[in-house]
């Protein structure tokens, strides 16, 4: 029972990362039906920027998360005005694959200027470990559940509550029409690469807390298990990235516990399979049957 | 007909030019190790993005774990030719290779094409890296760390031929009625339904026909190299043999060699660059694709049939 | 009753909670010509759909007369409906834009011309004997409706009016029995509608196959078909003959309307 309650808290700490780039994926897919493959790099970015600003600057944890969120909101814009936007209308092919030339533009660009070697995440916070019935948590996972959890929401609001969260939704239906009722395309699109990259920014913050370590190529992996999560929640929806990524960050912390860790990514994507061949448009998107 | 018959032989004598050529350079002393191993490459990746184009750019299926068949194919000839270590157990292991991928093909096929797009590539991904996976954690494969020493039982000439005939093998079938019939799930999967045509099975034999010729190019890889690892055949391999089909023009094998051979040569020249190597890599693959947004030759294809169309045309007028 | 082709009892389809086609009893006799009419969103071309199978019947029964007596179509996929024998065109032009007039009427006798892989792999005799086969009589059907010259343009390139006629063509290239027709004439001038009429009467004629026609342009539809079925919110509101049917009330008020309702 206690490992149980132990795993459930490790799998909710590291699932809320995945929820967090889950999300990036998910709106940026849902607007332009884009699999943005440089969104891993930015949250590598996020996680680059927030060891500068500590090391250098010796800001606090919040100023270094918010300053994140900014700075990648910011290359998430800049690289969709400057390789996504020319490509608005071509194949969607040409434009995944753009991305994974942004992709390897990040990673190699970074590790041209900084080195590929993993260095150690400032402690910018001091890591305290309670002991609670039996299961160990310590104050940074508690911070990243609910830094992700409050981040979550907020999204939420933005995109139920704003006009420009109306406007991204109006657009994920039908550009054209948006477009005729005055909905300006690229400005909304623009705002949908902000939102998503700071929270991938405010993510890359967060694990580099956790696992104490960051290097240019980790982004990759996670990366990928994100856009995993996405598709299982049904890329497009908003709250099923948040459960595709805590459905993940659990499923990967049980098979290690259960000592199969060697396997866990296979038991990750036998269960996307599954969950795409019952819900063949993830758990909360729209199977959409073609008009004939 | 004659005019059919006048094509193939300009391929064919083709295809003997540039073995010609390639072996006059060995003779000559102009080809390196290195270059030799750039041809080698290119060979192989040719063959790898052909049958993938099949998949993407014939049969509309988007596939992103073509690197898995390429594993088994690679796996099958490092195990089987370190017990028979001659050319027929070469070509014993390239067949075992080819049937299993055909099984994995199947069993992965069946259940994800019902998946549209980019699900279905999510689900082929998946599959790729669960096949990984498996090679990583098995015994017979030696684990993470690989297999060593494969006999090296193909040289420039058998990447050569082989790619040839895999080649003329899937241009014949898509100038078949069953290439048609692929090309019209690609076009409209409900009205081709609706002609009588099978959708699933015509999807499934392309995907299987795809996997096969993976299966094939991961032989030749593990005889020429003769080091292989679990980790040559991650999501990236896959995402590599992409850009080749992409580059080149989805639904144009002529593309797919052009983009084989500019992508093989780029990565030659780049390697004195050191690690400036892949942001100009990177940056190129950028404004490719913003500059030639269907690929650098789009859909079209060299035809020596209609080029000698042209000019009787044009002799009769 | 003996040359009774296509029965469809009861069929009834529900889209979750709307039902679009309610107990819609229909049947098509040999080389017979058939009108489909009614309102918008009456559920004609639902009606098209689940008898060709495109999308499968909530309930009812679909009978179809072969050589091999009575088989049944239910929950058949498309294909294996079009291979029994119905083909169909579509409202929304649904031709292989990319490929060629000549494949896309090629592609349509897949299931008439048999090549082995192997065959077609390695270019036997047979291959090449079949391909020629399959592409004289492409271009022999191509021939009667005027299409040889644009043979080998892709099939994007033609005007609107010719690509209708030609994926009339490309359906008769199944070899149907029962011809589906979804509003063939939509988007024409009278001058091409006239021309689809003749066209109409003589694939009838030339054929002898059995076509259904949804149209909503009256003046086609009371001079080619010899029968009519009505339809209003997914049921059947009437059936009978051109003379029959414009004298019919029920059918009067669905397209003019209740003058107390309005």
């Amino acid at each position: 029972m206690q490992t149980i309650g132990q795993q459930l808290i490790n799998g909710l700490s590291l699932g809320s990362i995945y929820a967090l780039l889950a999300l990036g994926y998910t709106m940026v897919y849902g607007i332009i039906k884009l699999i943005n493959f440089a969104h891993g790099d930015i949250y590598m970015l996020g996680a680059f920027w927030g060891y500068y600003v500590i090391n250098v600057l010796h800001v606090n944890f919040i100023v270094a998360l918010l300053s994140a969120m900014v700075f990648c909101a910011l290359v998430g814009v800049v690289i969709e005005a400057i390789a996504y936007r020319p490509l608005r209308h071509s194949p969607r092919i040409t434009a995944l694959i753009t991305a994974i030339g942004v992709s390897f533009l990040l990673e190699n660009g970074m590790s041209y200027l900084f080195t590929a070697n993993t260095r150690n995440f400032p402690q910018v916070i001091k890591t305290v470990t309670w002991h609670f019935a039996g299961m160990r948590i310590s104050n940074i996972q508690v911070l990243i559940l609910v830094t992700a959890c409050l981040l979550m929401l907020i999204l939420e609001l933005i995109i139920k509550k704003t006009k420009m969260g109306k406007a991204m939704r109006a657009v994920s239906v039908d550009p054209t029409a948006a477009q005729l009722v005055g909905i300006n395309l690229n400005h909304t699109i623009s705002f949908t690469f902000a939102l998503g990259s700071a929270m991938a920014g405010a993510a890359g913050v967060l694990i580099g807390l956790y696992y104490n370590s960051i290097d240019p190529l980790m982004g990759m992996t996670p990366g990928i298990k994100a856009f995993v999560a996405a598709v299982i929640g049904g890329i497009g929806s908003v709250p099923g990235a948040s459960l595709g990524g805590f459905i993940i960050g659990l499923l990967e912390t049980a098979v290690q516990a259960i000592g199969l860790s060697a396997y866990k990514d296979a038991v990750v994507y036998v269960v996307l399979i599954v969950i795409l061949l019952v819900l063949p448009a993830g758990i909360f998107g729209k199977n959409v049957k073609e008009k004939v | 007909m004659k005019t059919t018959l006048k094509a193939n032989a300009v391929w064919l004598g083709v295809m003997i030019l540039g073995f010609v050529v390639i072996d006059a350079a060995e003779f000559a002393g102009l080809v390196n190790t290195f270059i030799e191993n750039m041809l080698v490459t290119i060979g192989i990746n040719v063959i790898l993005a052909t049958g993938l184009n099949l998949i993407i750019g014939f049969s509309g299926q988007f596939s992103l774990g073509h690197a898995g068949f390429m594993a088994i194919g690679a796996y099958a000839t490092g195990i089987i030719t370190q017990s028979i270590a001659t050319p027929l157990g070469f070509y014993l292991s390239m067949i075992v290779g080819i049937f299993v991928a055909i099984i994995a093909a199947l069993i992965v096929g069946i259940p994800t094409l019902r998946l549209r797009g980019d699900y279905l590539a999510i689900a082929t991904m998946g599959a790729a890296e669960i096949i990984r996976i498996l090679i990583n954690n098995l015994k017979i494969t030696n684990g993470a760390a690989g297999l060593f020493n494969i006999p090296a039982l193909a040289s420039w000439a058998t990447v050569y031929t082989i790619m040839c005939v895999t080649t003329i093998v899937t241009v014949n079938f898509i100038h078949s009625r069953g290439g048609r019939a692929v090309m019209s799930v690609r076009e409209d999967e409900i009205a081709a339904e609706a002609m009588g045509i099978n959708t699933t099975r015509w999807k499934l034999a392309a995907f299987v026909f795809g996997a096969a010729t993976a299966a094939i190019g991961g032989s030749l890889h593990a005889a020429y190299i003769q080091t292989i690892a679990p980790s040559d055949f991650n999501i990236m391999a896959s995402i590599a043999i992409l850009i080749i089909v992409v580059l080149g023009g989805v639904g144009s094998i002529t593309g797919t060699f052009v983009a084989a051979i500019v992508l093989g040569a780029l990565d030659t020249i780049l390697q004195n660059f050191g690690t400036l190597r892949m942001i100009i890599y990177s940056l190129a693959l950028i404004l490719i694709m913003i500059f030639k947004p269907t690929g650098l030759l789009g859909n079209w294809e060299l035809s020596f049939k209609r080029l000698n169309h042209h000019k009787e045309v044009s002799a009769h007028e | 009753m003996s040359n009774r082709l296509l029965d469809a009892q009861h069929l009834v389809k529900n889209f979750g909670g709307l039902t679009a086609v309610s107990d819609v009893s229909v049947h098509f006799d040999q080389n017979e010509l058939v009108g489909l009419i009614g309102p918008n969103g009456a559920g004609k071309t639902t009606l098209f759909n689940l008898l060709t199978g495109v999308t499968p019947i909530s309930s009812g029964a679909i009978t179809l007369a072969t050589d091999q007596g009575v088989q049944t179509l239910n929950g058949q996929r498309p294909a294996q409906i079009a291979q029994a024998g119905l083909s169909r065109t579509f409202q929304n032009i649904r031709l292989f834009k990319d490929l060629t007039v000549l494949d896309n009427v090629r592609i349509a006798m897949t299931n008439h011309y048999h090549e082995t892989f192997f065959g077609s792999i390695f270019r036997t005799p047979a291959f090449y004997r079949t391909e020629a086969a399959m592409t004289t009589a492409a271009q022999n059907l191509l021939g009667i409706f005027d299409l040889t010259t644009v043979a080998d343009q892709p099939a994007k390139n033609l005007p609107y009016g010719i690509q209708r006629r030609l994926e009339i063509v490309r359906a008769l290239a199944t070899k149907p029995k029962l011809l589906f027709l979804d509003e063939p004439a939509a988007g024409m001038n009278p001058e091409e509608t006239a021309d689809l009429t003749r066209l109409i009467r003589q694939i009838q004629h030339d054929f002898h196959i059995t076509i259904v026609l949804i149209e909503h342009d009256m003046s086609l539809v009371m001079t080619v078909v010899e029968r009519l079925y009505v339809l209003e919110h997914g049921a059947l509101l009437a059936a009978g003959t051109p003379a029959e049917i414009q004298k019919n009330p029920a059918v009067i008020k669905a397209y003019l309307g209740d003058e107390t309702t309005c």
